[in-house]
């Protein structure tokens, strides 16, 4: 159990308030509080709960009392108005939409926006996106704003920010409406950590109950969704309220900045945990007419833990309840006229698969050798060919690029670490990647058929990636034609030399003693 | 024949022309042996087959992964656990270093193929090659004619591609081509006497020991054949140096094979090689003698040499015989010996006798693997008997030895089929030969009759043609050659007129060109017009009937890969992936050092495609680490976990067809186990498990088959899934229906059930008074146990 705001991440911060030193003990001393009475919880019920409660009520009180102190330190001074965070729990990807109406109440107009993350958040965060919303009602639209980790020294409890930029100044006294969009992985601890097979899957999720801002926050409120009725419990922040599958929090009025009041969801959540823990993609371009997509995968259910042995008769004879929490089949979306599909492992063939070619996407229902428990494991490589004048373009500066989707193919599925390796053919020069977001990047070489130099291979390296990557990225690189015609010519010139040899050694006489 | 009569100048065209066309149909039998062997891979997918192929594999992966030199130092741990094996040096290195060769090759010309795919396409690659060396063999035999047709049968005959297509990648799979290959050699080097090809043999040989245990049937084979010419008065210098190099060096070469080593020179297998090498040796030192000495001096010396190397043979034998006589097996290994006495292994090796490969032919599976070509070899031998040369001497021993050895394992089908392609091959080229020949000789304009000809009757008659132009160039056989030409073409008449009277009941014909024969002996023989097409019509009918039925078995018969089934269904294709799917599980979702125990059919699949220790293997050469796991399997479960246990073992794994009916899982190999645990360990007995000496798991079932390991993991939970417990490969319903297990905790179950994976469960905390009772429960059931298993065992 990690503690939202964890002792560990206590750091000396000199150059700050003395006043500040002990609010950061007392916040720490809360928290553990919190952390075990989150332990006991279960085991003793009500009286841990209650206290925990006043507790939670005790140290929000302590902040709304401190917190002018801590907003002195930030610069531009800007209150939120009003904010709305609406958590989606639904499967192991946490979507997180933040909608934010920001307010320069101070002097000195204000550029960019502080989005702040816990850092236990902040591990987990995969992807965010922002937007100001501008029209009307109904005519609103969203413009997209950049977002960049801020290099703002880490804030109280190693809180960790991101700017926004904003593409106007945003002037005294001027209010802006924003969007915020991020996703959240392996933040869903399944607790009990093992279950048995017929079990269905429970999960605590730790969080704030208001919203966790370097700003005055005037008006906010905060719901959950999970993905069933079935909720166990969940810590009480008056007024919390729950109805089906949504659980309210708020609303709540004037929280001063770094207002923070952990709450832990404890809840069913039977949608596959499809972790990908290693993703290599090769993308093979040929300019004889294909692109060639080889993905290797390391698929894991990161779910709790299964327990005991798997019964197939459990598994066969009752099947909405026989292994709820386990997955048997993932949806991959290929790209439109795919061909040449195939799904195998390391032992051949994986015969469970279909495949569905559309106008628009081409979707390919693949299914496990076996059914994938908690903590089970399984690899296996999905590849495929694509015509490649629907990827590969020509620019106007003769170079070419490849415009092809970063991500993972396979629906709601995490992947830890993706490695796209794009070779590019034989005799290409200068490549570079544009790509959307922050990746590691390197060049390699490789040897496929009948190369003699070697081909470029560049490496792209990301962790942590959501559906929500799937966007396209481009490979520039300059091409030489000429080069195509290396191989064909190099075929025809050991034939030729053969047919010479053949010819030289009958037409030789190479006798030491003539007959 | 018309040939050399013809000018110089459009023979030599012709010739030239000949030869281009026999290699491209060499080409295209190459082509034809190899694409006729791919169904696997069209109809199931590009996957190693079955059992011992993949261990070829995982050796292969070995070998490319860390080089020859840790290939032949590996001692590999993952098997035979605990005592491990010796890969290096109890393996026929042939195939896995071919194809280690051949993966070599082509990743340093940049085509990165894996490891697999080499694996796959060895078999088919090599079989083409093995139909070349058949045309080689046969052209030395009979002309270049009967090679291709012998070529064109082998590349397509059923019980070779039973053993090579796609995917089967074992040792048979080459050491087939090495067999035809050496045999070639050896009649090349008859046939030349030159000592070039001599060398060449041996290492033709050499390749063999690295390939196949079945090289024995090589050096056997040769020295009877030279004993056959010895006898029959036929020694010469060729023949002396087509053997006595062999036998030097080809013994000096296959002692450097780790697994023969010194049994090259020990056991008896090899024992005939070295007294024909002897008395090669007399007989070509008493030729010697008798060039040198005056026929009267020659009678005296024979007399004294005769008596005093009477008394010494006498006593050498002797000893030889006590030396043979005190060893237990008497020098031959099991496999051998049960070869000579074909009762042998089911009365002493149950293990050997076990192996459904090991078993004796049916009638039927000579007419599944062999079809036309059964029929034409006694029309091939009784060709080879006409001009009887060295050669076709050679082959008519061939095909007698190697009839005999496939009746008695079905496995050695495989060595009688080249033999029965290449008399066959001259059975079928010689009625073509003679029936294109009397269709050309009486119709006017020969060259029309070529044009307008079929393919293979065309081909025929021009290598025809090329072999006859052929014979001034070769100085050896010119000698020879004209009288057999002539006796081979009344022969074929004969036999033409045989299958004439068998198929087509035509007596009109037959009586005609008898007396055709009759009254024109100097003129080469003829057949009536009318009478010639419909034979090649029927022959070539008979062809395409061999053509179909060879297709037919290379799709339907043999290219089940066996990792998985099919199943016709109203619905379509079912697919039954079951061993791949517990394999896979096996391999992601348990520990990378646990080991699983399972009967040792499944041992090599489990260390090849799950990467798990195993107890057992198919390589099954300690017969009690075998007992061991069958008196597991057949103990009940408490003596069954203490002996799994004792041996490390984690998981275990059965294979079980009663649900959907497949029906060699482990109940029906069951009694096997039994009697190999009851071979070693004999408290096991054979009758405990049988009612009345029937088999059955039903309700008539013993006590002892209902309360033993396999049955109990075979059948857990098995009647929950239909209410009744049908079992649909017995047909009856099971005996015990609700039972729960222990020791053991069922982990993984197939889809299908097929394989079934148990865990052994911790010991449990010692509780006084349970303790005891266990204790002396479990020595009174395993009281007959030897004690190694119990003192190794901490919980007793």
């Amino acid at each position: 159990m990690s503690n939202p705001i964890s002792p560990h991440s206590l750091q000396p911060i000199s150059n700050e308030n003395p006043r500040m030193l002990r609010l950061k003990k007392l916040l720490d001393s809360t928290a553990m509080l919190l952390n075990l009475d989150s332990a006991a919880m279960e085991a003793s019920g009500r009286r841990p709960r209650l206290l925990l409660q006043i507790c939670l009520i005790f140290s929000t009180l302590i902040l709304t009392f401190f917190s002018p102190v801590v907003r002195s330190s930030s610069t531009p001074e800007l209150q939120i108005l009003s904010a709305e965070r609406r958590v989606d729990l639904s499967s192991h990807i946490i979507r997180v939409s933040l909608t934010l109406k920001v307010e320069n109440v101070g002097t000195s107009p204000a550029s960019e926006i502080l989005l702040a993350f816990s850092p236990a958040q902040v591990d987990h965060l995969a992807w965010i996106k922002a937007g100001a919303l501008v029209g009307k009602k109904r005519k609103k639209s969203s413009l997209p704003l950049d977002v960049k980790p801020s290099n703002i020294l880490d804030g109280p409890n190693g809180t960790k920010y991101y700017s926004v930029f904003l593409t106007s100044q945003l002037g005294s006294g001027e209010s802006v409406s924003l969007e915020v969009l991020y996703v959240l992985t392996h933040s869903l601890e399944p607790f009990p950590v093992e279950i048995s097979q017929s079990e269905s899957q429970l999960v605590y999720f730790r969080d704030s109950a208001v919203i966790l801002s370097p700003y005055h926050i005037k008006s906010q409120e905060t719901s959950f969704r999970t993905p069933t009725n079935k909720v166990e419990s969940f810590t009480r922040v008056v007024p919390a309220d729950r109805s089906g599958t949504e659980l309210k929090y708020g609303p709540y009025e004037e929280r001063p900045s770094y207002s923070y009041s952990p709450v832990i969801i404890h809840f069913e959540n039977n949608n596959p945990f499809a972790v990908v823990e290693e993703l290599v993609r090769e993308i093979e371009i040929s300019h004889w007419g294909n692109l060639q997509i080889t993905d290797h995968y390391k698929l894991a259910h990161a779910g709790a833990r299964q327990k005991g042995g798997f019964s197939r008769v459990e598994y066969q004879s009752n099947q909405p309840f026989g292994g709820s929490a386990s997955f048997k089949h993932l949806l991959a979306e290929l790209p439109p006229r795919v061909h040449s599909v195939y799904y195998r492992d390391d032992i051949g063939n994986i015969s469970s698969s279909r495949l569905r070619i559309g106008a628009k996407k081409s979707e390919l229902l693949i299914e496990p050798r076996y059914p994938l428990f908690g903590g089970w494991k399984a690899t296996f490589v999905i590849g495929y060919g694509v015509p490649v004048h629907d990827y590969l373009f020509e620019s106007a500066d003769g170079s070419r690029y490849l415009n092809y989707n970063f991500g993972c193919p396979l629906a709601e599925t995490v992947v830890d670490k993706l490695t796209i390796k794009v070779v590019l053919p034989e005799g290409s020069e200068d490549p570079s990647a544009v790509i959307p977001f922050q990746v590691e990047q390197r060049l390699e070489k490789k040897h496929s058929y009948l190369d003699v130099v070697g081909r470029t291979v560049l490496v792209l390296e990301k962790k942590n990636v959501v559906p929500d990557h799937n966007s396209p990225f481009q490979v520039h690189y300059k091409f030489n034609p000429v080069f195509m015609l290396a191989e064909p010519l190099m075929l025809v010139l050991g034939f030729f030399l053969l047919f010479v040899a053949s010819i030289a050694y009958l037409h030789m006489d190479i006798a030491i003693r003539k007959s | 024949m018309a040939a050399p009569e013809t000018s110089p100048t459009p023979s030599s065209l012709r010739n030239a022309f000949g030869h281009v066309f026999s290699f491209f149909i060499l080409i295209l039998i190459g082509v034809l042996a190899f694409s006729i062997r791919l169904f696997s891979v069209i109809k199931y997918e590009s996957v190693i087959h079955e059992f011992d192929p993949y261990f070829n594999y995982r050796v292969t992966q070995f070998l490319t992964k860390n080089g020859i030199y840790d290939f032949w130092n590996w001692f590999d741990d993952r098997t035979w656990y605990p005592l491990g094996r010796v890969i290096g040096g109890t393996v026929y290195p042939g195939l896995t270093l071919t194809a280690g060769t051949l993966w070599w090759l082509l990743n340093s010309l940049n085509i990165p193929l894996s490891v697999e795919t080499v694996c796959v396409f060895t078999a088919p690659i090599f079989s083409a090659f093995a139909s070349w060396a058949t045309y080689l063999l046969t052209k030395e035999v009979k002309g270049a004619g009967a090679g291709l047709t012998a070529a064109a049968l082998l590349a397509m005959v059923p019980s070779y591609i039973s053993r090579s297509v796609a995917g089967s990648y074992d040792n048979e799979a080459v050491a087939i081509f090495a067999l035809i290959f050496t045999f070639y050699l050896y009649i090349k080097t008859l046939n030349t006497g030159s000592l070039f090809y001599a060398t060449l043999n041996s290492i033709a040989y050499f390749y063999m020991v690295c390939s196949w245990g079945g090289y024995t049937f090589i050096i056997n084979l040769i020295p009877m054949h030279v004993l056959l010419c010895i006898v029959t008065g036929r020694y010469s210098s060729r023949l002396y140096i087509a053997y006595a190099p062999l036998v030097v060096l080809g013994t000096l070469l296959a002692a450097l094979v780790p697994v023969v080593g010194f049994n090259a020179v020990m056991t008896s297998e090899h024992f005939a090689s070295f007294l024909v090498f002897i008395i090669i040796h007399v007989v070509a030192l008493v030729y010697y003698i008798k060039g040198i000495l005056s026929p009267r001096m020659f009678k005296v010396a024979v007399m004294l040499v005769l008596s005093v190397g009477l008394v010494i043979c006498c006593t050498v034998v002797a000893v030889l015989i006590a030396l043979v006589a005190s060893s237990p097996t008497k020098g031959w290994s099991g496999r051998s010996l049960s070869l000579l006495d074909p009762t042998y292994a089911s009365k002493y090796i149950p293990i050997i006798a076990s192996v459904s490969e090991h078993q004796p032919p049916t009638w039927p599976s000579y007419f599944m693997d062999l079809n036309i070509l059964a029929f034409l070899v006694p029309a091939g031998i009784v060709a080879c008997f006409l001009p009887l040369s060295d050669a076709s001497s050679f082959v008519i021993l061939y095909i007698v030895t190697s009839v005999y050895f496939s009746g008695v394992m079905v496995r050695l089908m495989l060595v009688l089929a080249p033999a029965a392609c290449i008399m066959s091959g001259i059975a079928l080229s010689g009625a073509f030969d003679v029936l294109t020949r009397s269709l050309k000789f009486q119709l006017p304009g020969t060259s029309e009759i070529f044009a307008s000809d079929a393919v293979d009757t065309g081909s025929e008659s021009v290598i025809l043609n090329k072999d006859g132009a052929k014979e001034d160039k070769s100085e050896d056989s010119v000698k020879e050659r004209p009288s057999k030409k002539s006796k081979k073409k009344e022969k074929e008449k004969e036999k033409e007129k045989e299958k004439e009277k068998e198929k087509e009941k035509e007596n009109a014909g037959t009586l005609s060109s008898r007396s055709h024969a009759g009254t024109s002996s100097r003129r080469p023989l003829v057949l009536p017009v009318e009478a010639s097409v419909i034979a090649i019509f029927l022959l070539v009918l008979l062809v395409a009937f061999y053509v179909v039925h060879c297709v037919w078995a290379a799709a339907e018969a043999y290219s089940a890969p066996s990792i998985v089934l099919t199943s016709q269904s109203p619905d379509g294709l079912h697919v039954f992936d079951d061993f791949r799917e517990a394999y896979a599980w096996l391999s992601h979702n348990t520990d990378v050092d646990d080991k699983v125990a399972s009967w040792w059919d499944y041992g090599y699949q489990t260390t090849a495609m799950a990467n798990r220790t195993v107890i057992v293997d198919n390589n099954t050469w300690n017969n009690t680490h075998i007992a061991t796991v069958g008196t597991a399997m057949s103990s009940p479960e408490k003596a069954a976990w203490e002996i799994f246990n004792s041996l490390d073992v984690k998981y275990v794994l059965v294979v079980f067809g009663g649900l959907v009916g497949y029906p060699s899982d482990d109940i029906n190999k069951f009694l096997w186990m039994v009697r190999i645990g009851g071979g070693v360990f004999p408290h096991i007995k054979e009758p405990d498990y049988l009612r009345d000496g029937q088999y059955r798991i039903d309700s008539q079932a013993t006590p002892t088959m209902l309360n033993c390991l396999m049955y109990k993991l075979s059948y857990y939970r098995f009647v929950e899934t239909d209410g009744k417990g049908f079992d649909r490969v017995r047909r009856t319903e099971i005996g015990k229906k609700y039972f729960k297990l222990t020791h053991f905790e069922e982990v993984f179950t197939t889809h299908h059930w097929m394989v079934r994976i148990y865990k052994l469960k911790s010991p449990r905390n010692r509780i006084r008074g349970k303790t005891k009772k266990s204790k002396s429960k479990s020595s009174s059931t395993i009281s007959s146990k030897s004690s190694r298993t119990r003192k190794k065992n901490p919980w007793n």
